[in-house]
C-alpha cells in the first residue's frame, strides 16, 4: 500500500498562542484572530496574504466561512476539518498537500475557544448523544477514557502512581512556561489526594478547562527561510480513524497512534530514537502512557514504568509536553493546535526556560473523540531536509 | 427483514417488549452491535433479529462518583457471548466491586420511563 507524503515540502514559518487561561470578553473568532495576526506577523505577513484557510471551532459548523469573513479574505483553499482535537494535525497535512500542489501559497491554521469564560464548564459538542451510551449517563469524555485506563491497569498492571507521574511531569514543565495556567507544585501526595471523579481518574488526571487560541502559518519550503529564521518543516503526517462509540474500539489499550506514528515516521525517514521532543494530546493522564507506547518509545504495556523516575519531565531522557500540556498549560476544548505550536517553537528555539537544546525532530500529535481519531505530525529543522 | 428497516427503533421496541435482540447477518452468521441497516465491513443487508443469550463478560468498568449523599454508579463495557461489545451498567453489586472479567447476565429494567438493558453478576 502506497502511503506517500511530500516530505519537507512545506514548513511552519510563524506560530502563536493567545488568551491562554482566562480571556473574558472575546468570542472564539476574536481569540483565533488575535493568534492568527500574531502568527502571521512573526512571518512578516498579514491576513491579506492568506489564501489557504484552515479552521475549526467547537460551536460553529461553518467556521471557515465565518473566519474568512472576519479576516476579510476570500481564500482559494478552505478547510473545516472536524475530527475533534486531531483536526489541526490533519489540517496541517492537507495544507502541506495543497501547498505542494500549488493550490495555495500561504496557509493559516487557526483555533480559538472562550469555553471557560463563556460557559464556565466543558462545552458539549455539536454531536448528537449516542443512543447506545447516553442512557447509562457516562460523563463524556472522562468515562470513556477511564474505561481505557481501567483496561490498561488490568492488562499491564499500570498503577495510579504511574498516572500520577504523568500529571507531575506535565506540571513541572508548566512551571517553566509563563503561559501555563497551573504552575503550583504538584506532589504525588497532592495528586493522590485529589477528588475522584470517574475511577481511576481524579481531578488531576484530567485536562484543564480554559480559554485559548493558537495559529500556525505554513508556506512551501522554497520560501520558508525568507520568512523565518528556523522554520519547522513537515516531514511526515498520518492520521487514523478507528471508532466513535467506545464499544467499537477493538482494544482499549491500543490506539490509532500505533499505525499513524508508523506511517508518519516512515514518511519522515526517522524513528523514535531520532525524536528530540514529543508534544502529545494529554486529555487525560492515560493518554500520555498510551501514546508513548503506540509511538514506539517503549513496548506496549510498559508505558507506566516508562513515565516514572522523571524520564518525561524536565531533565529526563525524553521531553514530553514541554509547555505543560493539556493537563497544566491550556485546554480550550480542542488542544491539537497547541502541540503543533509548541513543537514549532522548540524547533525555532523560542521556548526560553523550557527550551530543549538543539531540537531537530519534534512530534506533534492530536487526538479526536475518545481515542477515536489519532494524527501524528513529524516536524523537522532545516538540518533534517 | 427488509433493508429499509429502522434498526434503532426496532431494538428499543423489542426491549420495551422485554426482549434483548441482536442483529445477525445471514451471510456471515455473525452478530454485531450497535444495530444498523447493514453489517459492518461487508455491508450485508440480509439481516435477521435473534434473541441474545444475555450472557457476557465485563471488558472494562468505571465508577462515576457523585456528590454525597448521591450514590456513585457503574458504567461498563460488556463482551457478549455472541461476540459484540456494548456499553451498559452492572447492577446488584456495589459499583466499585465490579471487576474486569466478571461473568454477567442481562436484565431489562425501566428507567426514566424507558426500557433499559443492564447486567448483573451471573
Amino acid at each position: 500500500m502506497r502511503d506517500a507524503f511530500p516530505r519537507g515540502a512545506a514548513a511552519i514559518v510563524g506560530s502563536a498562542t493567545f488568551g491562554l487561561g482566562e480571556a473574558p470578553g472575546f468570542s472564539n473568532f476574536d481569540l483565533a484572530a488575535h493568534a492568527s495576526i500574531r502568527a502571521l506577523a512573526a512571518a512578516g505577513l498579514r491576513p491579506r496574504d492568506v489564501d489557504g484557510l484552515f479552521i475549526v471551532v467547537m460551536d460553529e459548523t461553518l467556521a471557515a466561512l465565518n473566519f474568512a469573513d472576519y479576516l476579510g479574505i476570500q481564500p482559494r483553499f478552505t478547510d473545516n476539518c472536524r475530527t475533534g482535537g486531531s483536526s489541526f494535525q490533519i489540517q496541517a497535512s492537507i495544507a502541506a498537500l495543497a501547498l505542494a500542489a500549488g493550490q495555495c501559497d500561504v496557509a493559516l491554521i487557526a483555533y480559538g475557544s472562550n469555553q471557560r469564560s463563556a460557559a464556565g464548564k466543558l462545552i458539549s459538542s455539536t454531536s448528537r448523544p449516542s443512543p447506545w451510551e447516553s442512557p447509562y449517563r457516562p460523563p463524556r469524555p472522562i468515562a470513556q477514557y477511564a474505561l481505557a485506563a481501567a483496561r490498561h491497569m488490568h492488562q499491564y498492571g499500570t498503577t495510579k502512581e504511574q498516572l500520577g507521574a504523568v500529571a507531575i511531569a506535565a506540571r513541572q514543565w508548566a512551571r517553566l512556561n509563563p503561559e501555563a495556567f497551573l504552575r503550583d507544585e504538584l506532589t504525588m501526595e497532592g495528586y493522590l489526594s485529589s477528588r475522584m471523579i470517574c475511577d481511576p481518574f481524579g481531578a488531576r488526571d484530567c485536562c484543564l478547562v480554559t480559554d485559548g487560541a493558537a495559529a500556525a502559518v505554513m508556506v512551501r519550503r522554497e520560501r520558508a527561510r525568507e520568512l523565518c529564521e528556523r522554520p519547522a518543516y513537515l516531514l511526515g503526517a498520518a492520521a487514523e480513524t478507528t471508532h466513535r462509540e467506545m464499544s467499537s474500539m477493538a482494544d482499549l489499550t491500543v490506539t490509532g497512534v500505533a499505525r499513524a506514528a508508523q506511517r508518519a515516521f516512515a514518511q519522515a525517514r526517522v524513528g523514535p530514537a531520532d525524536v528530540d521532543v514529543v508534544e502529545l494530546y494529554d486529555a487525560f493522564t492515560i493518554n500520555t502512557i498510551l501514546f508513548l507506547e503506540d509511538m514506539g518509545f517503549c513496548p506496549k504495556g510498559e508505558g507506566g514504568r516508562f513515565v516514572c523516575g522523571g524520564s518525561i519531565a524536565p531533565g529526563g531522557r525524553l521531553p514530553v509536553n514541554t509547555n505543560g500540556g493539556g493537563l497544566s498549560c491550556v485546554h480550550p476544548g480542542m488542544y491539537g493546535l497547541f502541540t503543533i505550536v509548541e513543537a514549532a517553537r522548540q524547533i525555532a528555539g523560542s521556548c526560553g526556560e523550557r527550551q530543549i537544546p538543539g531540537v531537530d525532530v519534534a512530534i506533534a500529535q492530536g487526538n479526536g473523540g475518545e481515542l477515536a481519531s489519532e494524527a501524528v505530525l513529524v516536524l523537522g529543522s532545516e538540518a533534517t531536509l | 427483514m427488509a433493508a429499509d428497516t429502522h434498526p434503532e427503533e426496532e431494538f428499543f421496541a423489542f426491549l420495551a417488549e422485554g426482549r434483548f435482540m441482536l442483529q445477525r447477518s445471514r451471510e456471515s452468521g455473525r452478530c454485531f452491535f450497535y444495530p444498523r441497516v447493514a453489517e459492518p465491513l461487508s455491508g450485508c443487508t440480509d439481516l435477521e433479529w435473534v434473541e441474545a443469550r444475555g450472557r457476557g463478560t465485563v471488558y472494562s468498568t468505571t465508577v462515576v462518583r457523585q456528590k454525597p449523599p448521591t450514590p456513585s454508579y457503574n458504567v461498563a463495557l460488556i463482551d457478549l457471548e455472541e461476540g459484540p461489545r456494548l456499553m451498559s451498567r452492572v447492577e446488584g453489586i456495589a459499583s466499585e466491586e465490579v471487576r474486569i472479567g466478571m461473568a454477567v447476565k442481562a436484565r431489562i429494567i425501566r428507567e426514566s420511563d424507558k426500557p433499559l438493558l443492564v447486567f448483573e453478576p451471573a
